[in-house]
C-alpha cells in the first residue's frame, strides 16, 4: 500500500501553525544522505523556514557536518541518538524522533522539517507517523542491481535518488539498468539520478520537494 | 485418549463447552503491552548506564553485566519500582488507591514527580528519565485515551518515567506489584540489550544472566510495592526508598557530555 495523501491522520505531532512539511531521508550507509540534505538547506533555507533532525549512529557526525559547512544555524539541527537501532527509530519506536521534531516545530515553527536516518541497509524504511513523504538515497557504487533487489525503500518511497552518477563508468555500474529496473519496481513513482558532487543544486529534487509540500500543505 | 482426530475434536469441544469461555479471566494482556520492548517507548536507545562503563573499560564482560545489574537492581531499580507502584496505586480506581485517577489532578502528581527528582541527583539521568516519560506518556495517551490519570500526567508536562509506567500499567488493567516487576524488568532488559549491541555478547549468556536475576527482580519488586503501599497511605513520597549507585550515575554525567555516543544515557 502506498500512502500518498491524508498523511496527516498518523501526526500525533501537534502543528505549528504553518503545519511543516515532514521529508524522511534514508538509504544505506554513503550514498549521499548528509549531502543531499546539505544541498537542500542550501536551496531552501531562503525560500522556507527548514530544521534538520539527524539519526547518524555516531549521533553528532552528520550534525557537526551540516554545522561545518553552515547550512543551517546550530539551533535547527537535532541529533538524535539510537542506541545502535538506527532503523528502530525512524520505524517502530518513532518516539525519540517526535520528541526532537517537536522541540524544533516549537522554537522555530518551520515550514519544512528534514529527518535524516542513520545510514542503514536496503530494508530500513521510514514510519508514516514520523513524516509526510520519505525519499531514499542510493548510490552507483553500491551496485547497478539495488533498483532490482527492491526493498521498501526502494520499491516504496515517494522519491528514489540514485546518486553518484558520474561514478557509474569507473565502478562499471549500468544507469539505463538501474532506470529500468527502478520503473518496473516502484510503481509509477519517480526516481531522479543526481551527481550532488557535481551539481549540488540538485534542481530535480529541490523541484519536487516544492511540489510535494505544496499538494500537501497547499502553499507553494 | 483419542481414536482419531475426529472423535479428539469433538471431545475437545465438549470439554471446552462444559467448563464454559468465561472463567475467572487475568488481566495480563495490558501487562504483556507494556512489559514488551517493541512498545514504541524510547527504550531503545537507552543503555541504562551501561554504555558509559564499557566506553571506559569498566564493563567488559557477561559477568561484569550480571554484577552491574545486581547493584542496579537493588538500587535505582528498587527506586524507580517504588515510584512505579506508588504511580499505579494512586492512579488505579479499582486494584489502588485511585487519588490521582482524575485528569484534573495533574498539580497532585507535581510533590510525587518532585520526589523521583531528588531521588535523581544527576542531571543526564534526570532528562534521560523525563524523555523517556515523554516517550511512553506519547503512546499511552493514544493507547488509554479515557485513563484520567494518564491525561493527568500529560497536562503536568514532562513527568518522571517511573510515575508514567505505574499510570499506564494501572490503565492496561496491571496491579501496582506488576508494576514495580515491569519497572525492574525493564532496568534489567534495556541494560541486557545495550550490552549485547556494544560488545558484541553471546546473547544466549546473557539471557540466562537474566534469567539467574529473576528471582532478585521479583523480590526487589515485592520490596518497592510494600514501600509504595505505606508511602501511598500516608500520602508522603519521601517514605519511598532512596537507594543510588554513585559510580553508574557519575559515569553517567561523564557519558552525557561526551561526544561520540550511541546511547542517549
Amino acid at each position: 500500500m502506498h500512502l500518498d495523501h491524508a498523511k496527516f491522520d498518523y501526526a500525533p505531532l501537534p502543528a505549528g501553525p504553518r503545519r511543516g512539511f515532514r521529508i524522511g531521508i534514508g538509504g544505506p550507509v554513503g550514498g549521499g544522505k548528509t549531502a543531499l540534505v546539505a544541498a537542500l538547506c542550501a536551496q531552501l533555507r531562503d525560500e522556507l523556514s527548514v530544521v534538520v533532525v539527524t539519526n547518524d549512529i555516531y549521533t553528532e557526525e552528520d550534525a557537526e557536518f551540516l554545522r561545518r559547512h553552515a547550512v543551517l544555524p546550530d539551533d535547527r539541527i537535532r541529533a538524535v541518538r539510537t542506541g545502535c537501532c538506527p532503523h528502530t527509530a525512524i520505524r517502530d519506536d518513532i518516539t525519540a524522533n517526535l520528541a526532537a521534531v517537536e522541540e524544533l516545530v516549537e522554537a522555530h515553527d518551520p515550514e519544512l522539517v528534514l529527518v535524516e536516518s542513520g545510514g542503514d541497509n536496503l530494508t530500513a524504511t521510514f514510519s508514516y507517523g514520523l513524516i509526510d513523504a520519505q525519499i531514499f538515497v542510493v548510490d552507483v557504487a553500491g551496485g547497478d542491481k539495488v533498483p532490482r533487489k527492491g526493498g521498501p525503500g526502494v520499491i516504496r518511497s515517494d522519491l528514489l535518488v540514485i546518486n553518484k552518477v558520474d561514478l557509474a563508468p569507473l565502478v562499471g555500474a549500468d544507469l539505463e539498468v538501474m532506470r529500468t529496473d527502478a520503473e518496473r519496481v516502484r510503481d509509477g513513482r519517480p526516481t531522479l539520478f543526481t551527481s550532488i558532487r557535481n551539481q549540488p543544486e540538485v534542481p530535480e529534487v529541490v523541484r519536487w520537494v516544492r511540489e510535494k509540500r505544496a499538494a500537501l500543505v497547499g502553499t507553494g | 485418549m483419542c481414536r482419531d482426530a475426529t472423535v479428539c475434536a469433538v471431545e475437545t469441544v465438549r470439554w471446552v463447552g462444559a467448563v464454559g469461555w468465561v472463567g475467572a479471566v487475568v488481566r495480563l494482556a495490558g501487562l504483556l503491552l507494556l512489559a514488551d520492548s517493541r512498545l514504541p517507548a524510547g527504550g531503545h536507545g537507552h543503555s541504562g548506564g551501561v554504555e558509559a562503563l564499557v566506553d571506559c573499560g569498566l564493563l567488559t564482560s557477561t559477568d561484569d553485566l550480571a554484577l552491574f545489574l545486581d547493584a542496579r537492581l537493588r538500587t535505582a531499580g528498587l527506586v524507580a519500582a517504588s515510584f512505579a507502584a506508588a504511580a499505579s496505586l494512586l492512579a488505579a480506581p479499582v486494584s489502588g488507591i485511585g487519588r490521582y485517577s482524575d485528569q484534573y489532578h495533574s498539580q497532585a502528581w507535581r510533590r510525587w514527580d518532585a520526589a523521583v527528582e531528588v531521588r535523581t541527583p544527576v542531571a543526564a539521568l534526570r532528562v534521560a528519565s523525563r524523555a523517556q516519560g515523554a516517550a511512553l506518556l506519547r503512546t499511552a495517551q493514544l493507547a488509554w485515551p479515557e485513563d484520567g490519570a494518564v491525561r493527568a500526567l500529560v497536562e503536568l508536562g514532562r513527568p518522571h518515567q517511573p510515575l508514567v509506567l505505574g499510570a499506564a500499567s494501572a490503565a492496561a488493567g496491571a496491579t501496582p506489584a506488576q508494576a514495580a516487576v515491569l519497572a525492574v524488568h525493564h532496568l534489567v532488559g534495556g541494560a541486557a540489550t545495550a550490552a549485547v549491541r556494544l560488545l558484541g555478547l553471546d546473547p544466549l549468556r546473557v539471557a540466562a544472566v537474566q534469567a539467574g536475576l529473576a528471582p532478585l527482580v521479583d523480590e526487589t519488586a515485592a520490596r518497592a510495592a510494600s514501600a509504595a503501599e505505606l508511602a501511598v497511605h500516608a500520602d508522603d513520597p519521601d517514605l519511598l526508598p532512596a537507594d543510588a549507585t554513585p559510580l553508574p550515575e557519575i559515569m553517567a554525567e561523564l557519558h552525557h557530555a561526551s561526544e561520540v555516543t550511541l546511547f542517549a544515557s
